[in-house]
């Protein structure tokens, strides 16, 4: 059915479908509506789930993490502090393979405190062994969290997926969103969970042991082996839920317009529309340019990506975080990608915008594009500043 | 004394079995046994990073014979929370303990707000606090709930100082003022007691907190053989009240049978050991026993 669903409610609605069965929360802007919907449903027996109401964020993953544990569906949400309180959590999650999926409603990073969108949240998470998708729109939004559970929840993956939806662009504006209609449909998608390992009375195990240096390097490297592997695994949960939902919007990346680009911009969530736009109207006038999404970032499809851009001439990265002391991120992994294929053909570069919800307009995108074709190897360089602030005395 | 005098074979069959890697007399090694004896099979156990968990589940090893969980240090109780919610909604929790166990510092410092929390929310878990005064598992350090004039390595006695000079946070009255069903305070050194404090855990629905004193013989600084003792001496001298409070209220309390200076207490302990070198140390002492002896008039012990 045809929706006008806020992005919170668009969420709160595919979680709903998939049927957890605890549910931990914690206020957050702007992350707060996904819980307040997914509390009401609870209310209002529409969801029958065991919604918890911790004292903090570092409870509501643990609280997942613990129910998890025991074999059943669980969900949380957050963004931004929460997230980044929640890290030590998280790791932990990701460590003992336990397929929790999270929302992260991207959002700044304080100092200074900011509510507003960008990703320097989920970013500072990429390394903890958290599958990380990023939704383009609400409807992404939707089909994802569902496609979110079954990557997790394969045998083979059992591992943590975040989703991450940019704050307020997308959790707070409403947008046509189609929803499934039949649950029966999403279970015939989405099987019961079934752990070989759990939390049972009946059948003893250990979790969380101690990790002796004659065992922890192989425990890490398995981790790291099942998130490299499941890239197969989002391809085939992508490819499944087309055919039998009619919904696709990428798997690991998504290309648009790239055919015989020489310049494509590479982004990652909401920015993609504007960029889309902007192209649109560039292409009518005849400029042979195109789009990558990055649609997973973790695990990260470097494969993937430089088959797109081989052949290109300009890539220029929007980068909506900044790793201090070092520059982009997003272009950094890109560039290093090409090198490991040894093509150095590609010029990319790589700019931070958006942080802390400065908007990110066509004009902007105008903008940079006619700069960065004149620059090579622009490592987070900051755009779009406003340099009479910065020339202020305070 | 002990009435669960064990043969080697009866401790394999044992929940929580022997072989793990606690220094010999270990308290906390004894409490978990004990407890575990009376919480049965049906238990779903957590516990915080700390001594008890880095001693019994050295991979691929572990002594526990039931379905056991560590994550972290400070969400012990939130874990269990977790659990204890996906038992309820799976109609699994009837009949199965939840148990949350954490040291003094994944308990009183580090655990605090996961464990109100907890209580907060009502789970039907037990939380058993594990208190050997200070952060053992890392070397001895202070927590909050070191006792008063303690030596520890980051509350050291030195020319200018007597170790630790504040007084053990009251715990037990932290979780009683959150009015949960059953909070109960007891010793190694009395394990009848013990376990029976923890078979009345079974019959209450909803939080339940229980502290247990537990000697430690490196932090301490006694000789292994005195571990009973010395957890008797904290009883009798008055500065470790045992005592049972339902609702925030307290219900019982155990008598002191022959009470004793806390001289007695304090000079087995090498972490106490700067109090006897001078006239100063002695007044610190006499300001110990005034601790014992409020202890016992607030609690009517005698
Ligand atoms: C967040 C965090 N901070 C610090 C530590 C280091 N640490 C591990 S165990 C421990 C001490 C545990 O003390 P306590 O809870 O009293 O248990 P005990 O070892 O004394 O039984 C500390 C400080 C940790 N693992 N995690
Ligand atoms: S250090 Fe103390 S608490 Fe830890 S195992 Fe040894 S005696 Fe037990
Ligand atoms: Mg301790």
């Amino acid at each position: 059915m045809k929706k006008v669903l806020e992005g919170s409610m668009a969420i709160s609605d595919s979680i709903r479908m998939t049927e957890p069965k605890v549910i931990s929360a914690y206020p957050i802007t702007p992350q707060t509506h996904i819980v307040e919907h997914l509390s009401q449903m609870v209310a209002d027996g529409d969801l029958k789930a065991e919604y918890v109401m911790v004292e903090s964020e570092h409870s509501a993953a643990s609280v997942v993490l613990g129910a998890s544990a025991c074999g059943v569906r669980t969900y949380t949400a957050t963004a931004a502090q929460g997230l980044l309180y929640m890290e030590e959590v998280i790791y932990n999650i990701a460590g003992m393979r336990l397929p929790v999926v999270l929302t992260v409603a991207n959002r700044a990073v304080s100092a200074p405190i900011s509510i507003w969108n960008d990703m320097q949240d989920s970013m500072a998470l990429r390394d903890s062994g958290t599958i990380q998708l990023v939704a383009e729109n609400n409807q992404e939004a939707y089909d994802m969290h569902i496609q979110a559970y079954k990557i997790a929840e394969n045998p083979n993956v059992m591992l943590p997926v975040m989703v991450c939806v940019d704050g307020f662009v997308l959790t707070h504006t409403f947008e046509v969103v189609e929803t499934i209609d039949d649950i029966e449909k999403v279970r015939e998608y989405l099987p019961p969970l079934n752990m070989k390992y759990t939390l049972d009375v009946n059948n003893p195990f250990s979790f969380g042991t101690v990790g002796e240096p004659s065992v922890y390097i192989e425990t890490r490297f398995r981790l790291s082996n099942a998130i490299n592997n499941c890239k197969s695994i989002i391809v085939d949960a992508a490819n499944d839920y087309k055919e039998m939902f009619g919904k696709y919007e990428g798997a690991l990346i998504d290309t648009y317009k790239m055919d015989d680009a020489d310049t494509v911009i590479v982004a990652m969530g909401s920015v993609l529309g504007t960029i889309k736009d902007v192209v649109d109207g560039l292409r009518e006038s005849g400029k042979k340019i195109g789009v990558l999404k990055i649609r997973s970032f973790r695990p990260f499809p470097a494969d993937e990506i430089v088959d797109a851009l081989k052949n290109i001439k300009n890539a220029i990265v929007i980068e909506k975080a900044v790793s201090l002391g070092k520059g982009g991120i997003l272009s950094c992994e890109i560039r290093d990608a090409l090198y490991q294929h040894r093509i150095n053909s590609v010029n990319v570069n790589g700019y931070v915008m958006g942080l802390g919800g400065r908007d990110i307009t066509p004009k902007n995108i105008y903008d940079l594009i006619i700069k960065a074709e004149k620059e090579e190897d622009v490592d987070g360089e900051f755009f779009g500043l406003n340099n009479e602030l910065l020339n202020k005395v305070f | 004394m002990l009435t669960n005098i064990l043969t080697k074979e009866d401790t394999h069959k044992q929940l929580f079995t022997m072989g793990h890697t606690g220094c010999s007399g270990c308290a906390q090694s004894m409490a978990v046994k004990l407890i575990m004896q009376v919480l049965g099979k049906n238990t779903i156990a957590t516990s915080a990073t700390g001594c008890l968990e880095v001693f019994s589940t050295k991979f691929p090893e572990s002594s526990w014979n039931i379905p056991w969980i560590h994550s972290l240090f400070e969400n012990s109780a939130a874990i269990a929370s977790g659990i204890e919610a996906a038992l309820q909604i799976t109609g699994k929790k009837e009949g199965t303990t939840v148990l949350s166990q954490a040291g003094d510092g994944g308990t009183a410092d580090i655990g605090l707000q996961a464990l109100s929390g907890m209580f907060e929310r009502g789970h039907d878990v037990l939380y058993v606090c594990y208190d050997n005064g200070a952060y053992m598992n890392t070397g001895y350090q202070r927590s909050g709930l070191t006792p008063y004039d303690s030596y520890t390595t980051t509350s050291p006695s030195g020319k200018i100082s007597f170790g630790n000079n504040r007084p053990k946070k009251y715990m037990p009255e932290i979780a009683m003022a959150h009015k949960i069903p059953y909070t109960a305070v007891a010793s190694a050194g009395y394990p009848i007691d013990l376990q029976k404090k923890v078979k009345k855990t079974l019959s209450i629905k909803g939080p339940k907190y229980l502290q247990v004193d537990v000697p430690c013989v490196p932090g301490w600084k006694y000789e292994p053989r005195y571990s009973v003792k010395i957890a008797q001496l904290a009883v009798q001298s008055g500065l470790y009240p045992l005592f049972e409070a339902e609702y925030g209220k307290i219900t019982s309390v155990k008598k002191i049978s022959k009470k004793v200076p806390v001289e007695e207490y304090l000079k087995l302990q090498g972490r106490f050991k700067h109090l006897f070198k001078n006239e100063a140390g002695k007044a610190e002492i006499e300001k110990i026993q005034k601790i014992a002896d409020e202890n016992i008039e607030q609690f009517g012990l005698l």
